[in-house]
């Protein structure tokens, strides 16, 4: 089961530049977790000790997750992920 | 000296000064969006603050994946993204070196400390802020 993750500009340096890529797994962590294996180092750019860093959204077929179950959202075939860094400053 | 350069219509600035005056005394916050690969602003795009506040601003986060579906669909980048400093001066505060998230974006700082909510002189200037790192531009308005 493939899920394609759309990637920010910021993040796309782990992408080769790709801007759409494939990840797979049940979970969002799982899937984030795969998308490491495959690009190292954008893992720790979306997640830290305590989960999703406050300042990057990621969206389930565009639903925050915040509004779901966070990292534990459960992911199906054909669902589209998205990751998107806040807009937001002081 | 300044070596990038950010060339916007007069009518675009025109937009964000009235927008940071509208909101004022919270910060104002937006997109001016352009064509992949052309460093132009077009179309402007106010967004709400969500966290209405005087010192911080932030997309609503639906808002924020409206704006990126929307803008991918017409081949667009946020080629400017801007914020008003109702009450400080027009430069990057540290929230917003750490959070800036779009290394090609030209961020526009508008500072109305001056005169607030009325017409008057004002602060407008641009930067690059990646990786932490600041870099003032030159700024060409265009009529």
């Amino acid at each position: 089961m493939s899920i394609e993750v759309r990637i920010p500009t910021i993040l796309r340096p782990y992408t080769s530049g790709e801007k759409l890529v494939t990840a797979e797994g049940p979970t969002l962590e799982a899937v984030i977790k795969n998308l490491d294996v495959n690009h190292p180092g954008i893992g720790e750019r979306v997640l830290d000790e305590n989960g999703l860093r406050r300042f990057i959204n990621i969206y389930v077929n565009d639903e925050d997750v915040r509004f779901l179950d966070g990292l534990a959202t459960t992911i199906a075939e054909n669902d589209s992920i998205t990751i998107l860094p806040a807009v937001a400053g002081g | 000296m300044l070596i990038g350069m950010l060339e916007i219509q007069q009518s675009l600035v025109d937009s964000i000064v009235a927008h940071a005056r509208a909101d004022h005394p919270d910060e104002a916050c937006g997109v001016l969006a352009g064509p992949v690969g052309s460093d132009r602003p077009e179309r402007f795009i106010p967004m709400v603050n969500a966290v209405r506040c005087p010192t911080l601003y932030e997309f609503d986060s639906q808002d924020l994946l409206r704006l990126y579906l929307e803008m991918d669909d017409r081949d667009e980048i946020p080629v400017v993204i801007y914020h008003s400093h109702p009450a400080t001066q027009a430069y990057p505060s540290r929230t917003d070196i750490i959070q800036a998230s779009e290394p090609d974006a030209h961020y526009v700082l508008v500072s109305i400390r001056e005169t607030g909510p009325t017409d008057g002189p004002f602060e407008f200037r641009s930067f690059r802020i990646v990786d932490g790192e600041v870099t003032e531009e030159a700024i060409s308005i265009l009529e």
